[in-house]
C-alpha cells in the first residue's frame, strides 16, 4: 500500500512540475495545487497506513492510528488553501491589470 | 444579462438552510468525530458563496450585513483569546478545559472551552473564504 | 511554565487583529502599534535577562510536554534576535507613518506588518520543525500581501514570481519534515537531537538535512537568491525593508538552528556545501552589487552578500564564528533596515534610482548625506562601527579552523561592499548639484529621524558591544553546545 501511494504521489508531482513549467499562469497555480496534494499524501504515507481506531477517544480498540501525521496534514491544507486562494485573487487582479495571463508577456514590465 | 434562473432561485432558497445546517453539523461534531471548525466553515462559507452566486452582492449585503474581514478578525481573535485565557487563568498558553469555570456566561451548560476556539476557526474560514470570493466577483 | 516566552508572538498577532478592525482611525493605528511595539521590547529584554539567570526558558502549549506539544523555547540566540526585530520594526513604522500614504494605512498596512512580525517571532521561538513551518507560512502570507499592497503592476508582477518561488520552497519544507518524520519519528527539535544522536547521522539523514538546506536557502537568499532583487525593489520603501531587514534573517535563523541542533554529526558534508554556497553567494552577491547602477539593486545585492558572510560563521563552526555571527546578524538587521531606508529617501527625493542621474544631494541634504556615509563605513566594517565586530569574530573563527579560503574571499567581499557604496556615495551626493533650491523637495521630518535613530544604534551597538557580549557568548555556547538547549527542552519539570 504504502509503495502505491508513494508512486501516486510521484505521479503527482510530475503533474505538477509539468504544469509549473507551462506559461499559462492560471496552470502554474494549478501545478502548485496539485503539488500540496502530492506532499500531504507523502506525509500521510510517511506516518506508516495502519489500520486501527480514531486516535482521539476511548481506550478499547487494539490498535491507534498515528494521529500526528493527520494533524500535520490538516494543517498544511489550510495554509496551502489560504496560499492559492490568495495567488488566485493575485492572478486575477494581474490579469485585471496587464490584460495578461501568459508569463512570458508579463516580463515586459520591468523597467515601468 | 438577464437570465431566467427561477430553477436556481428556488433551489437555492431550501439548500442554503440545509448546507447551513450541515455546517453546523460539521462543526459540532468535530468535538469526538470526523469534524470541526475549519470543514464547518468551509461548508458554511459554501452556502454564502452561494448565495452570493444566485442573489447580487448588494442583495444579500441587505440580507447579512456584516464586513467578512472583520468576521474573519473576530474568528482569530475568539481563537487567540481562549489561548490568552488560560494565560490569564494560570495555565500554560492554550490550556483547553471542559468545566464551566471559564465561561461565567455559559454558567449551567457543560461546554469546553476548545468549542471556542473552533468557533473562532470557524469563523475565521467563514470570513475569509467569503472575502476571496467578494475580492474576486466584486468588479465583474 | 514560562508563558510570558509566548508574549513576542501574541503582543504582535493580537495587535494585528485589533487594528483590522480599526481600520478608519488610522492616528489610533499608529498609536496602538508603537505601544504595542514599545510592549514587546519590554518583554523581550526582560526575557533575555531572566535567560541568564534561569537558563533557557520554555512554554509548553496547552500543557502538553515535549516531544508530545508544541513548545516554544526561548535562548539567548532567538531573543537577541526578537529584540532586534522587535526595534527594528519599531522604528520602522515610524518611517511608514510619513511615507505610505493613507491609502495604504487603510488597506490594512499595519495589522500585516504586525502579522509578519507574528511569523517572525514565532520562528525565531519555536522548538517544532513543523511549527517553524506554520510560522514560515504566516509571514510569508502576511508578505506576499505587504509585496502586492497597492497593487501597482510592477509589484503584482514582481509578486507571482516571489510567491511561486516560496510555495516550492515551503512545498521543499514539507517534504522535508515528512521525510524526517518517516526516518525519526518526532519533529521537536531538542527530541529529533536526542534521537539522531543515538541511531547516528547516516547519509539517509544527510540527504534530508540537504533538503532542509536547500529550502532555507531559497529562504534566506544563500546562493539561490535570484528572485529576490526584483521582489525587493517593486514594494514602497518601508516594506522593503522591513523585508531586507527581517525576511532573509530568518531563513539564516533556522539553517543555524537546525544545523547547529539537529544535523551537527556530518559536518565533512553539510558543512562543507554550506562553505561552498556561502563563497559563491558572496561572489555572486559581488558582481551583482558591481553590475548594477541602479542604487535598489545595488542595495538587494549587499543583502546577498551579508547572508554569505553570515553563513562563512555556520560553516566554520567554532564558537568564536558563532559569536561573529550573531553580532553581523544583529548589525546587519540594523544596518540593512537603514540602507533601504535612506535608499528609498534618495528614490523619493529624485525620483530616479539610477546612480548616473543623481549627483551633489550631500548640498541638498547633508545629514542624509553623511548618514549614507556611516551606512556605508557600518557596512564595510570600519571599527567604531557595529559592522566591525561580527566580522572580527568570524574572521577569527575561519584563521582557528585554517578555512582561508572563506577568509579571503569574506574579507574581499567586504571591499566590493565597500566600493559598491561608495560609487552610489561619489555618483549621488558628491558632485555638482543638479537640483537647484527651488526644485529642492523637502525632506520630511519623518523620514529623516527613522534614519538618524538607526543611525545611532549602529554607533552604539558598535561602541557598546560589550554590553551586549554576555548574551553573545551565552547564545553562542548554546549554540556550540546541543545538549544545554536539549537538557532545557526535554527536562519535565521546569
Amino acid at each position: 500500500m504504502e509503495t502505491l501511494i508513494t508512486i501516486l504521489a510521484g505521479v503527482l508531482v510530475t503533474v505538477a512540475v509539468y504544469l509549473l513549467l507551462s506559461r499559462n499562469l492560471i496552470r502554474v497555480i494549478l501545478g502548485t495545487a496539485i503539488l500540496s496534494h502530492a506532499v500531504h499524501l507523502l506525509i500521510m504515507t510517511m506516518g506508516g497506513l495502519k489500520k486501527g481506531s480514531v486516535p482521539l477517544l476511548g481506550e478499547h480498540a487494539e490498535k491507534y492510528t498515528d494521529a500526528l501525521p493527520q494533524a500535520l496534514i490538516l494543517t498544511a491544507i489550510v495554509i496551502s488553501f489560504a496560499v492559492t486562494a490568495f495567488l488566485l485573487v493575485l492572478a486575477y487582479r494581474t490579469y485585471k491589470e496587464t490584460g495578461s495571463d501568459d508569463l512570458d508577456t508579463l516580463r515586459g514590465f520591468k523597467n515601468e | 444579462m438577464k437570465t431566467n434562473d427561477v430553477i436556481l432561485r428556488t433551489v437555492t432558497k431550501i439548500v442554503v438552510f440545509i448546507i447551513l445546517t450541515f455546517g453546523v453539523e460539521l462543526f459540532l461534531s468535530g468535538h469526538n468525530n470526523p469534524g470541526g471548525g475549519f470543514i464547518g466553515g468551509l461548508v458554511l462559507s459554501s452556502a454564502f458563496v452561494l448565495l452570493y452566486l444566485v442573489f447580487d452582492v448588494e442583495t444579500v449585503h441587505k440580507g447579512i450585513p456584516f464586513d467578512f474581514k472583520k468576521i474573519a478578525a473576530f474568528g482569530v481573535l475568539l481563537a487567540v483569546g481562549t489561548g490568552v485565557g488560560a494565560v490569564i487563568f494560570g495555565s500554560s498558553f492554550l490550556t483547553q478545559t471542559f468545566r464551566e469555570l471559564h465561561l461565567p456566561v455559559f454558567g449551567n451548560t457543560e461546554l469546553a472551552t476548545v468549542v471556542l476556539f473552533e468557533a473562532g476557526v470557524a469563523l475565521t474560514v467563514v470570513g475569509v473564504v467569503v472575502t476571496i470570493i467578494l475580492s474576486i466577483s466584486e468588479d465583474v | 511554565m514560562n508563558n510570558i516566552v509566548v508574549m513576542p508572538m501574541i503582543i504582535p498577532l493580537l495587535t494585528g487583529i485589533i487594528l483590522i478592525f480599526l481600520r478608519s482611525h488610522v492616528i489610533l493605528q499608529r498609536v496602538l502599534g508603537m505601544l504595542s511595539i514599545i510592549a514587546m521590547t519590554g518583554v523581550s529584554i526582560y526575557i533575555l535577562k531572566r535567560i541568564q539567570l534561569d537558563g533557557i526558558l520554555r512554554i509548553d502549549f496547552g500543557g502538553w510536554l515535549p516531544p508530545y506539544g508544541i513548545t516554544f523555547v526561548a535562548d539567548s540566540f532567538a531573543m537577541l534576535l526578537v529584540l532586534t526585530t522587535s526595534i527594528v520594526t519599531g522604528i520602522l513604522l515610524i518611517y511608514a507613518f510619513s511615507s505610505i500614504g493613507k491609502e495604504h494605512e487603510k488597506l490594512f498596512f499595519y495589522p500585516f506588518v504586525f502579522f509578519l512580525i507574528t511569523g517572525v517571532n514565532g520562528s525565531f521561538l519555536t522548538g517544532d520543525l513543523f511549527n517553524l513551518f506554520v510560522c514560515f507560512e504566516v509571514m510569508l502570507l502576511s508578505s506576499y500581501v505587504l509585496i502586492t499592497l497597492g497593487g501597482r503592476k510592477i509589484q503584482l508582477v514582481e509578486s507571482i514570481k516571489y510567491v511561486v518561488i516560496n510555495i516550492l520552497s515551503s512545498w521543499f519544507f514539507l517534504l522535508a519534515i515528512a521525510y524526517l518524520y518517516g526516518a525519526v519519528g518526532t519533529l521537536n527539535m531538542a527530541h529529533l537531537s536526542v534521537r539522531i544522536a543515538e541511531v547516528g547521522q547516516d547519509p539517509l539523514l544527510t540527504v534530508i538535512s540537504l533538503v532542509f538546506l536547500l529550502v532555507f536557502s531559497l529562504k534566506s537568499g544563500l546562493l539561490l537568491y535570484y528572485w529576490l532583487p526584483g521582489s525587493y525593489s517593486a514594494p514602497p520603501t518601508a516594506v522593503t525593508a522591513l523585508f531586507g531587514a527581517l525576511l532573509t534573517k530568518v531563513g539564516i535563523y533556522a539553517m543555524f538552528r537546525v544545523f547547529t541542533l539537529i544535523f551537527y554529526h556530518d559536518i565533512n558534508v553539510t558543512h562543507t556545501i554550506i562553505g561552498i554556497m556561502a563563497v559563491l553567494t558572496l561572489v555572486g552577491g559581488s558582481i551583482g552589487a558591481l553590475a548594477y547602477k541602479d542604487i535598489r539593486q545595488i542595495a538587494v545585492y549587499n543583502i546577498v552578500i551579508a547572508v554569505g558572510f553570515i553563513l562563512v560563521g555556520l560553516a566554520v563552526s567554532t564558537e568564536a564564528a558563532f559569536q561573529g555571527s550573531i553580532y553581523y546578524l544583529i548589525h546587519d538587521m540594523i544596518i540593512k533596515a537603514l540602507l533601504f531606508l535612506l535608499v528609498g529617501t534618495m528614490f523619493y527625493l529624485t525620483g530616479t534610482a539610477k546612480i548616473e542621474k543623481m549627483s551633489g544631494l550631500i548640498r541638498n541634504y547633508p545629514l542624509l548625506g553623511w548618514l549614507f556615509f556611516i551606512t556605508m563605513i557600518s557596512l564595510t566594517g570600519i571599527p567604531p562601527l557595529s559592522g566591525f565586530i561580527g566580522k572580527l569574530y568570524i574572521g577569527q573563527g575561519t584563521v582557528e579552523t585554517g578555512s582561508y579560503i572563506l577568509l579571503v574571499i569574506g574579507f574581499m567581499s567586504s571591499i566590493i561592499v565597500l566600493y559598491s557604496l561608495l560609487r552610489i556615495f561619489l555618483n549621488c551626493f558628491w558632485g555638482e548639484t543638479i537640483i537647484s533650491e527651488e526644485d529642492e523637495v523637502p525632506l520630511k521630518k519623518g523620514m529623516l529621524i527613522p534614519c538618524v535613530l538607526f543611525g545611532i544604534l549602529t554607533i552604539t551597538l558598535g561602541l557598546g558591544a560589550e554590553g551586549l557580549s554576555t548574551f553573545v557568548q551565552d547564545a553562542a555556547h548554546t549554540l556550540m553546545n546541543p545538549e544545554v538547549y536539549i537538557e532545557a527542552v526535554l527536562n519535565s519539570n521546569q
